[in-house]
């Protein structure tokens, strides 16, 4: 690693109407470096690299590359700095293929009228091979989630990028496509680009990045080599005061017990076969799996939310049919979604109506709403779970993703769940969130009610969950409880290398 | 909630937006009241009748009927569809009722009648849009050119002439009540209660929840089919109803009644608030919306604008209405 700075930021302020996102932050990368940036939601992240990439302008502070200053005004400036920002919310075009994708800008720009396939593909081939097996002449909507992250990624390549900029790459990625995606990193990184990595993934920063940037509330807080530093102390940084980041406490071998309160029965659909479990009273049961192993098809499956081709769903005894949404909501099951943005808040409903949703009779009377009953039960979730508002009526648009998280559970326990699965509760929330929602799920499991725990991110599963199913292709690829859970027997089962 | 949760940190959200920014985001239909003021003004100045009585009257009478489908419309806004068929359903009820009235049947039986069949109407659309998988644009276009035909197959071109009309049935587009005609009395009502309803009423903030987050909406156990196709059959009703009242005023019905009404309600709605993309729209709003639309319309006919340039106006203030709901809508995302 040599220490030649690529880019120098120094002083950077930024406001927007009235609220100061950036209070004179600093930052500096070293050509062929991995540099992560850390902080918790709206500690100015994003911010920081929209300024870089020309995206916002500065209202105050300089801006270096290779030691010269430069005043960069929009994206497209910033290519001819060779920076490239690989966004959270990919953007590629799902309908044409992959090489058109990755030479958009360079066919945008081409003063010839037409285009040259062949040597458009041959092209695209040539800057793949390193990368990932993908043919250039495949449609993106036919690829998977990684994929499009390394279309984004070579795209980027083919503008002769030196600053790469990620911005939580791995949200969306398994284990095994995120070690894939930083196995490119570390090449693009000997080829000397220096990459700006943000993350919320605390691990993958520790075992993957040279140095590490701290920024809270929009104030930087330092800049440190990985190696001299630890985890906890970074955490606490980030957060601004102790926390505790460890999982609340388990069940122990004697609070286990073997009632059964839920029980899935041989379950087939049409990403998942045989699949059968049994749920016990107080447990946290986690489900394990590579993205596309069929995780949320089944959750949503036994929820009721797609055609199941055969199996049963035996709760308190009997066997129950859960057809639609609402039969499941009605017997106290219940789903919340991965992507709570796409299918879980209504945006740019209040927070209070967002809450509402799951249960309007419990806030109607037979035909008309009654507000007071509408108004208190929001404003009872607001305080327990410390949503953070301006008012109940504010949009939940405008709240963070912790906050949105909130709102979320907050509606799905309005309907007093009896069982609850949770796909990814944890997605794209900061540290402190994070570990108020452990803890939250906890408490619920501990007053009786069944929870079925669904994530990508295996500490996450290790850490929380008294009991572990892992799926591979569909298929229930093992079962492991209490101290055998550990992250090397969960990747050995999710990958197919091992059955129990 | 029994007591989940309980051992969290106590809460800090507080229950009331302070700052005058944030009662103006909670009251967006403020904007268009000034506008309409400012509107207002200006026109007394320019024509001397323009703040008589008669003339309020005139401008209020003119889109009582029109508001009833523009409140419909808002719904089908909200919902996250739109209806271009609303004029030519329109028509149709007025011929169906004339007709059914000319061959002898009791007006406000012929009228109910009528109603009936615009609300079939409605659930046909329903039907297209839920259960087939089209979308509002194409089902409501077909039906729009679909119900015209109709009208000019059952007329074969000619109008219909109903002066036989009884006083009494002529009473809910023609009387007044102490000067006030009924058509506003009735119209004041139905902004009432239907602004009322969809505060409050369970069935409406289901349409608010499907047209906000479709999916999520379903995910929250709502039938969104269930409340798509009520939209549809409500709106139609409404056009249906609004037609009834049309033909009471005019005591007549024609083919071509109505035409162009798809475009007014869809400009009022948006106007006063209501998206494309769904979710947002608010019963005062359609009013100021449609109020003032007739503004213009009756500020051209005072100035003695050429007719011929009155469309190309409307049709400039709709375009300017979407561009507008489009800078809301990504200035919003933006945050």
């Amino acid at each position: 690693m040599t220490e030649e700075i690529v880019l120098n930021v120094k002083n950077i302020e930024k406001s927007f109407t009235g609220t100061k996102a950036l209070k004179g932050v600093e930052f500096s990368l070293r050509k062929g470096e991995i540099h992560a940036l850390v902080g918790e939601n709206g500690a100015g992240k994003t911010t920081l690299m929209n300024v870089i990439s020309g995206v916002f302008k500065p209202d105050a502070g300089e801006i270096y590359i290779n030691g010269k200053k430069v005043e960069i005004n929009s994206p497209y400036e910033a290519q001819k700095y060779n920076i490239s920002f690989v966004h959270q919310e990919i953007a590629l075009c799902d309908t044409v293929t992959v090489a058109e994708n990755i030479f958009m800008p360079a066919i945008n720009q081409s003063k010839s009228f037409t285009v040259n396939y062949k040597k458009l593909n041959a092209m695209a081939k040539e800057i793949l091979k390193p990368l990932a097996d993908i043919r250039p002449d495949k449609l993106v909507s036919d690829l998977s989630m990684s994929h499009h992250q390394i279309i984004e990624i070579a795209r980027a390549l083919s503008l002769n990028c030196k600053i790469l900029i990620l911005d939580e790459p791995t949200s969306a990625l398994s284990e095994s496509e995120s070690k894939a995606l930083f196995k490119i990193l570390h090449e693009l990184k000997s080829r000397g680009i220096g990459i700006i990595y943000i993350s919320h993934r605390m691990g993958e920063v520790f075992s993957e990045c040279d140095r590490v940037t701290v920024l809270r509330d929009g104030n930087y807080l330092g800049t440190y080599d990985i190696k001299d530093v630890d985890r906890r102390e970074i955490v606490n940084k980030m957060v601004g005061r102790e926390i505790d980041d460890t999982y609340p406490q388990k069940l122990k071998d004697m609070q286990m017990t073997r009632e059964v309160i839920f029980e899935v029965e041989d379950f087939t659909g049409k990403k998942f076969r045989n699949i059968s479990f049994k749920l016990f009273k107080g447990e946290v049961l986690g489900i394990a799996g590579l993205i596309g192993s069929g995780r949320s098809e089944l959750a949503q499956a036994i929820c009721g939310f797609s055609q199941v081709k055969k199996g049963k769903v035996i709760y308190k005894g009997k066997e129950v049919k859960l057809n639609a949404p609402s039969d499941s909501i009605k017997k106290g099951i219940v789903y919340l979604t991965e992507d709570r943005k796409i299918d879980g808040l209504f945006l740019d409903l209040s927070i209070m109506q967002n809450i509402s949703a799951m249960d309007i009779p419990k806030i109607s009377g037979k035909v008309i709403i009654n507000s007071r009953l509408e108004e208190n039960q929001a404003s009872q979730y607001v305080k327990t779970f410390n949503i953070k508002s301006r008012a109940l009526n504010q949009s939940v648009r405008s709240l963070s993703g912790g906050n949105q998280q909130k709102v979320l559970f907050s509606k799905i326990l309005s309907v007093n769940p009896k069982i609850i699965f949770l796909d990814e509760p944890t997605r794209g929330i900061d540290v402190g969130a994070k570990a108020e929602i452990y803890k939250l799920i906890r408490e619920l499991a501990g007053e009786g009610i069944g929870i079925i725990f669904i994530s990508s991110e295996l500490p996450e599963i290790v850490g929380m969950s008294d009991r572990v199913i892992v799926m591979h292709e569909g298929e229930k690829s093992g079962e492991i409880t209490g101290e055998d859970i550990n992250e090397k027997k969960i990747i050995h089962l999710a990958s197919g290398i091992v059955k129990n | 909630m029994a007591d989940i949760g309980k051992n969290l940190s106590p809460g800090t959200g507080r229950r009331k937006g302070s700052s005058i920014g944030a009662a103006l985001n909670n009251f967006p239909e403020i904007n268009l009241i000034f506008i309409i003021a400012a509107v207002w003004i200006i026109l007394s100045f320019l024509t001397k009748s323009w703040n008589t009585w008669g003339n309020i009257r005139a401008i209020l009478m003119s889109f009582s009927i029109e508001g009833i489908v523009v409140i419909a419309m808002t719904i089908m806004l909200i919902v996250g569809g739109f209806d271009l068929s609303v004029g030519s359903v329109m028509a149709l009820t007025m011929i169906l009722a004339g007709k059914f009235f000319l061959s002898g049947v009791n007006p406000w039986l012929a009228s109910v009648l009528a109603i009936i069949i615009a609300g079939c109407v409605g659930a046909v659309i329903g039907f297209f849009v839920t259960k087939v998988g089209l979308n509002f644009l194409i089902t409501t276009l077909a039906v729009m050119v679909t119900a015209r035909g109709l009208c000019y197959v059952i007329t074969k071109g000619t109008p219909l002439s109903l002066f036989e009309l009884p006083a009494s049935f002529k009473f809910i587009g023609q009387g007044r009540i102490s000067e006030i005609p009924f058509v506003i009395i009735l119209f004041a009502a139905i902004v009432i209660f239907s602004d009322f309803m969809l505060r409050k009423s369970s069935v409406l903030r289901k349409v608010i929840y499907t047209g906000s987050n479709e999916k999520a909406a379903i995910l929250s156990g709502i039938n969104t089919s269930r409340v798509k196709f009520i939209v549809c059959v409500l709106t139609s009703t409404l056009a249906g109803f609004a037609g009834i009242l049309y033909m009471a005023k005019f005591g007549g019905a024609t083919a071509q009644f109505g035409t162009g009404l798809e475009i007014t309600a869809i400009s009022a709605a948006i106007i006063g608030g209501a998206s494309l993309s769904g979710g947002k729209g608010t019963v005062l709003g359609a009013v100021l919306g449609v109020a003032f639309l007739q503004i213009i319309t009756g500020a051209m006919v005072m100035l003695n604008v050429n007719p011929y340039w009155q469309d190309f106006i409307r049709g400039l203030i709709l375009l300017a209405a979407v561009t507008l709901d489009h800078i809301r809508q990504s200035r919003r995302r933006v945050i």
